[in-house]
């Protein structure tokens, strides 16, 4: 029974939540705090934290921390599955219309008036994370001084290295953490 | 579809992999497969990836999952798209899982925190460097249009906070007006 509640609470959270990341927030929060009495507020600002720092999107991570804190394993596995049930069912019927139909002029013509809004939305999310890599923030603060030295450092060289020889970002991103691990330590 | 079981296996282990590394929420994972798929293994082709890019974003649900459901879906049909969905959901499954037994700990342990701010910084690398590429696409078409829906996009997500499905909308309107128009135009002159 409680799986299948978990189930629902999660399948309702994959298919409103549209836009992706920091829109699901509330949306869970509404479930799994004020509907259901599944998770604390102080555990529900833990799990944010938690989401934030590991991979993965934030509607899975709380998905499997909520799921396990009420039913174990299965738990986990059942508010994952509910969670990614709509995206399955609705961006695979898009994809089909997708391929269907994409040889047509205006279709092609809308697609690419999408494009460079495509590009304006990576670029926005990517100044947000530059600032996040920054300042320990979101939003830019008014007095800069309190930037992260290291932070750019490592942003730096990682920029410079994908620029020069187009190395495989994973390694970029391994890289970073050890160089994260032994500046921090190095300079407190 | 042009797939073989060794093509299965790279497509899940390509995503579990991408998918273990997207720090910093799920939109990360876009220039991540862009780099990996379009870049380095050709498998999709650059404009193709910016229409899936914006299927994903207008869907319901987390946008790395729509996005690997459909880079899924284009490698490998339908089972191509349940395997990179799970590709996508593991890592997180599997880190989490093990988290939430001692997430206090975790949570406040410094060498945990150091690796994750560095490795935050090399995302946002590996982000910007994407975006530079792609920018230098949308100018080599010497078009003044769509340099003009790239700032007015820009300038409405960040500054203005308009909901990212009105964007898709304008900017797609915007594009069969301007078919119509050049359509229109090219029948005139002949």
């Amino acid at each position: 029974m409680i799986l299948l509640e978990l189930l629902w609470s999660f399948f309702q959270i994959g298919l409103f939540s549209i836009g992706g990341g920091y829109a699901a927030m509330p949306l869970i929060q509404r479930q799994v705090v004020d509907v259901h009495p599944w998770l604390t507020m102080t555990q529900f600002a833990d799990i944010m934290a938690i989401a934030e720092m590991t991979p993965g999107p934030i509607a899975i991570n709380s998905a499997t921390f909520v799921g396990i804190q009420v039913a174990g394993i299965p738990g986990a596995i059942v508010a994952t599955l509910g969670c990614i049930l709509p995206s399955c069912v609705i961006v695979m019927t898009l994809a089909y219309i997708y391929y269907r139909f994409r040889g047509l002029k205006m279709v092609q013509g809308i697609l690419a008036g999408l494009r460079p809004a495509v590009v304006a939305m990576i670029a926005s999310a990517g100044i947000s994370l530059v600032i996040l890599a920054f300042f320990g923030q979101r939003a830019l603060p008014e007095d800069l001084s309190g930037i992260d030295c290291i932070a750019v450092l490592i942003f730096a060289s990682g920029f410079f290295i994908l620029r020069k020889w187009k190395v495989n970002p994973i390694c970029v991103m391994a890289g970073a953490g050890v160089l994260g691990v032994l500046l921090y330590s190095v300079f407190p | 579809m042009r797939c073989e079981k060794g093509r299965y296996a790279q497509l899940f282990g390509e995503t579990f992999r991408l998918s273990a590394c997207t720090f910093g929420g799920g939109f990360v994972i876009i220039p991540l497969m862009r780099k990996r798929f379009v870049e380095e293994l050709n498998w999709i082709e650059e404009q193709e990836m910016m229409d899936l890019t914006a299927i994903a974003q207008s869907s319901p649900g987390a946008i790395a999952v729509n996005a690997s459901i459909l880079v899924g879906y284009h490698v490998g049909g339908l089972p191509g798209a349940l395997l990179t969905v799970l590709g996508t959901v593991l890592p997180p499954l599997i880190i989490i899982s093990v988290i939430s037994f001692f997430y206090t700990a975790f949570r406040d342990n410094p060498i945990v925190n150091m690796a994750m701010t560095g490795m935050l910084a090399g995302v946002a690398a590996v982000i910007c460097d994407v975006v530079v590429t792609m920018l230098k696409g949308i100018f080599k078409q010497r078009r003044l249009l769509p340099v003009i829906v790239l700032l007015a996009a820009f300038i409405a997500v960040r500054f203005l906070g308009v909901n990212i499905i009105l964007v898709i909308l304008a900017c797609g309107l915007t594009g069969a007006a301007d078919t119509l128009y050049r359509e229109r135009a090219g029948r005139e002159r002949t």
